[in-house]
This record gives structure tokens, C-alpha cells and sequence, in this order.
């Protein structure tokens, strides 16, 4: 028998074998372990909103308030004759177009507006003006000047991942380490070199992360951009919905384009994971954690 | 002295927005500085923090415009950072390339001038080895210790075959152990590859163990170079001999008698 006093601190043998097997075979930590887990994996989440959903549901007619099993029923027509799935591809495509262009336009001049002091003071209150108006304010301007077509949504989407994107890429360039930059030169590295291998290389974080904010800009601008002119899409599901009181389809294209974005998302951070880690990309999650 | 690599004369510096000041006279951060540093020669700039050793270190390397005076290195004018003069910061982390191997590190310079990868491979591995981090070729900075680190920082000078080499406080951040392991490194490979060593620090001590000259920098307001004394006695060198004893005592007495050096 194992004596129960400690020899000395730090002593484990107070912990002897049937102890840990005891206290791990005990439903209560079972239980505790198995919600930890789905804690983590996100599924309680998921499972406390459907709850809260239900529940909220429960003192509304369906016409003002569907629970989900209502959601699910009403919206079953769209569901099963592939017009959900159609929406979502199509969406999905603007969004997309609209932020990779963002992207595309939106790095480069934040490398510049980051990189010389000339153009940052020259642009700032330009960003600092348009950053404050929303997209769907330009929703007739745009239409009326690029049309009804596809032009005017992906710009428009465009334009809310741009600015997002240009003060996350200067405010890198802003922050990068002198030394750095010093290091490079004294080295030997002309100023195209220490552009391309020191300063890009150095702020491919905060380049990711308004990458990671454009997309989530991107996302909440779909409604806009589908909201006149649009024959198919989720936005446009969720704006039209509202004249046939179809309020199960509101929340089915609510939720989709939620987990539209959330898998983007998902998507993107594993990229980050895979590609970029030796940059220092955090992927871990939105607080860091 | 005919083969001073590095010569100062009456250099003096005043930072710009010191300048725009219009009702104070300005301060000047260095005053007067004369210096010749010879090839392969270690020299300490010693002095407290906030005296202008870093300063003046900043323009040898060519970051920092001086104000009066002329610095030249190899009869040439200092106007830029140079290949020839390497420079090991006091914050590894702040200087090396986290996203690149400490291969890739050492062989930045080199990648940079356009030499072939056969060949820089053959002198990164020749100065990974030569400062001990054979084993670590392929690791990541994030993956290293700080002294570790600041073995990449020289390995990554010595392959660019910088002759002059600039170190500010570069063990001023390592834990005692390490410091001093590190020392004796830094004494090793300065034998072995004859690089001039301009090296500043405010540790008595370690100037005394690692300097061949030690210039003792005044702070304000007597800026400029207060004193160089010239330490004779032979590496490695121990500081429990009398000789060591008596000169750290004599510098010692500088800083605490000296009325603001």
C-alpha cells in the first residue's frame, strides 16, 4: 500500500496509479473532456444557436419568426429544384471576382501608400474619406454608370474589399523593423531588391489579414450589389423574398450565406496554414488564440 | 598610421529636428570625434547609454548623415551602408529574415549580387560551420535561441565578406552564460578571420575582455571621445588576472570620478 504522505514537495506518489484511473473513468470528466472537444470543434456553438433559434421561434408565427424545421419545409422547393445551389455558385462568383480584384488593386497601392510618404500623404484622406461610405450608398451611381450587368455588382463588392485591404498592406509597410531595411542595405541590396525580398516577405501577415477582412467585406456587400438588377443570387433571394412574405427563404439565404463566408474563411486560413506559415501568418483564429 | 581602415576627423553631429529648433542652440550628439581604427585591429566605443556611441556607430555604417567632419573608410568617403561594412544589431529578431532559413540567411547578400546557388552554398556552409551552427542549417530564426540568433547575424556579414565588421551591443540582450560564450566565439572567429571589429558597448568588462583599443565615448555635455587606451595583454584573457583587474579598475574610476564622461 502506497502511503499517502508526501516525502518531500514535488513528491507524485501521492498520485498513485488507481488515483488517475479513478478520476478518469469518472462520468463526470468524460462528460467534461466530451464538451471541451465540441467546444472546440465549434459544435456547441452550433448547437447552443439552433436552441436559441428554436426557442425564440417557438412564441412567433412562422410568417415573422420560422424555426427551423419551418426554414427547412418552406424553403424545401428551392432546396430540391437546385435554384439554392444555383444562387450559391453565382454569388459566390461575384464575390469572389469582386474581392480578387480588390486584391489585385488594393495590395499594390497599399505597398505604395506604405512605401513613400508623398503618395500616403496624398491618398490618406482620399481612404479616409471613401472608408466611411458604403457600398450600397454607390448602389444606383453604379448601375447607372457601369450598367445593369455583372460589372456594376463585382465593382461595387470591389470597392468595399479595397480600401480594407490598402490600410492593412500600408500599415505593414508602415511597421516593418528599420533595422530590417538596414540590415538589407548594408548587405549589399539595392532598393527594387529590398522592396521585393525584404519588405513584401516581412508584411505577408498583415497583407493576409486584410486579405482574410476583405473577404468578410466582400461577403456583407453581396446584398447590395444583388439587391436591383439581379435576377439570381442569395442576395437577391434574401432582398426578394421579402415582397412574397417568404420569410423561411430570408433566413435559408441568410444562413447560407453565413456559412458561405464561414467556409471561405475556413479555406482561406488553411492557405495560410499550409503556404504561408513561415511568414508568420497567424491562423489560429480572429483573437489571436 | 598608414593602414588606418576607418578615419575620423572632427566629425560632429546634430540631429535635424535639433536643428528646426529655433530658440534653444542645438545639442550636438557628437563633438569633434577624432579616430583611426587600423585593419584587423577590435576596437570597443565605450561609453553610457545615451552618450552617442550608437550614433556614431550608425554613421560609420553609413544610416546616419553626420553633420561636420569627414569619416572615410579605405580612403573613401562614408556617404551610404556598404558591403565592406557589415553590421550585427543588438536585436537579432528586429535584423534577421524570420521567413528565411539560417542558410538562407547567411546567403541573403549573396543572393543579392547575383552569384550562382552552387556557389553561395559552398561559402554559407564554409561561415555556417566557421560560427557553429552546422547542425541548424535548415532551421527557421523562430526555431533558435538569441544567442543562436546573433551567430546567423554574423555568419550572414562574414559570408558577404565584409571587412570591417559593426556590432552594437550584440550580446547586450543574451543571458550571463550565454554572453560569455559568445565572447569567446567572437574572439575565435575575429582570429581566425582577421576582420577590423568596431564594437560598442557600456560593459566595462566585456570591453576590457574583448577589445584591443578601447574608445571611452563622454556623454553629454562633453561629448565626444573622452579617452583610448590600448590593451596589451593577450587572449584569451581571464578576468581574475591582476593586469585585467587594473585596467577595468582605472575605467571603472573614468565612470565614477569622471563628472559626466
Amino acid at each position: 500500500m502506497n502511503s499517502r504522505i508526501s516525502q518531500y514537495p514535488g513528491d507524485l506518489s501521492i498520485l498513485d496509479e488507481n488515483d488517475v484511473r479513478r478520476k478518469k473513468n469518472n462520468p463526470l470528466t468524460i462528460l467534461q473532456n466530451f464538451l471541451r472537444v465540441l467546444l472546440k470543434k465549434g459544435v456547441l456553438t452550433w448547437l447552443v444557436l439552433a436552441v436559441i433559434w428554436s426557442i425564440a421561434a417557438l412564441f412567433y408565427p412562422p410568417t415573422f419568426f420560422p424555426g427551423i424545421v419551418q426554414t427547412l419545409v418552406g424553403s424545401q422547393e428551392i432546396i430540391l429544384d437546385g435554384t439554392l445551389f444555383q444562387f450559391v455558385l453565382i454569388s459566390a462568383a461575384r464575390v469572389y471576382t469582386g474581392w480578387l480584384f480588390g486584391l489585385v488593386l488594393g495590395i499594390p497601392v497599399g505597398l505604395f501608400v506604405g512605401r513613400s510618404d508623398i503618395v500616403r500623404e496624398l491618398v490618406e484622406p482620399f481612404i479616409n474619406f471613401f472608408r466611411f461610405v458604403p457600398a450600397i450608398a454607390f448602389l444606383t451611381l453604379f448601375i447607372m454608370w457601369f450598367g445593369v450587368g455583372e460589372e456594376s455588382k463585382v465593382i461595387l463588392i470591389m470597392y468595399s474589399t479595397f480600401f480594407i485591404v490598402v490600410i492593412n498592406t500600408a500599415a505593414g509597410v508602415i511597421s516593418i523593423d528599420k533595422n530590417k531595411i538596414q540590415a538589407a542595405r548594408s548587405l549589399g541590396a539595392n532598393e527594387r531588391q529590398i522592396f521585393f525580398y525584404v519588405i513584401i516577405p516581412a508584411i505577408i501577415p498583415q497583407i493576409f489579414t486584410g486579405v482574410r477582412l476583405g473577404m468578410g467585406s466582400a461577403f456583407t456587400s453581396i446584398v447590395a450589389a444583388e439587391m436591383l438588377a439581379a435576377k439570381e443570387g442569395i442576395g437577391y433571394l434574401i432582398f426578394t423574398s421579402r415582397l412574397y412574405f417568404h420569410t423561411d427563404w430570408i433566413f435559408i439565404g441568410l444562413v447560407t450565406l453565413g456559412f458561405m463566408g464561414f467556409f471561405s474563411d475556413k479555406f482561406l486560413r488553411f492557405i495560410g496554414t499550409v503556404f504561408l506559415k513561415k511568414y508568420g501568418v497567424k491562423t489560429e483564429g480572429n483573437f489571436g488564440k | 598610421m598608414g593602414n588606418a581602415v576607418i578615419k575620423i576627423e572632427h566629425l560632429s553631429k546634430v540631429y535635424d529636428n535639433d536643428l528646426n529648433k529655433k530658440r534653444t542652440r542645438p545639442e550636438p550628439v557628437l563633438w569633434d570625434i577624432n579616430l583611426e581604427i587600423e585593419k584587423g585591429e577590435f576596437h570597443i566605443l565605450l561609453g553610457q547609454s545615451g552618450c552617442g556611441k550608437s550614433t556614431l556607430l550608425n554613421i560609420i555604417a553609413g544610416f546616419l548623415n553626420k553633420t561636420n567632419g569627414r569619416i572615410s573608410v579605405k580612403g573613401k568617403e562614408v556617404s551610404k551602408p556598404g558591403q565592406d561594412r557589415g553590421v550585427v544589431f543588438q536585436n537579432a529578431d528586429s535584423a534577421i529574415f524570420p521567413w528565411l532559413t539560417v542558410r538562407q540567411n547567411v546567403e541573403f547578400g549573396l543572393k543579392m549580387q547575383g552569384i550562382t546557388k552552387e556557389k553561395r552554398h559552398s561559402i554559407s556552409e564554409k561561415y555556417v560551420q566557421l560560427v557553429g551552427l552546422g547542425v541548424h542549417t535548415e532551421k527557421y530564426p523562430s526555431e533558435l535561441s538569441g544567442g543562436m540568433k546573433q551567430r546567423v547575424q554574423l555568419a550572414r556579414i562574414l559570408a558577404n565578406d565584409s571587412e570591417i565588421l559593426i556590432m552594437d551591443e550584440p550580446f547586450g540582450a543574451l543571458d550571463a552564460q550565454t554572453r560569455r560564450v559568445m565572447q569567446q566565439e567572437l574572439i575565435r572567429i575575429w582570429q581566425k578571420t582577421k576582420k577590423t571589429i568596431i564594437f560598442v558597448t557600456h560593459d566595462i568588462q566585456e570591453a576590457v575582455l574583448l577589445g584591443q583599443k578601447i574608445s571611452i565615448i563622454a556623454s553629454a555635455p562633453k561629448v565626444g571621445i573622452f579617452k583610448t587606451y590600448s590593451i596589451d595583454f593577450p587572449y584569451p584573457r581571464n578576468e581574475m588576472d591582476n593586469a585585467f583587474r587594473q585596467q577595468y579598475l582605472e575605467i571603472l574610476g573614468h565612470f565614477d570620478f569622471g563628472r559626466g564622461i
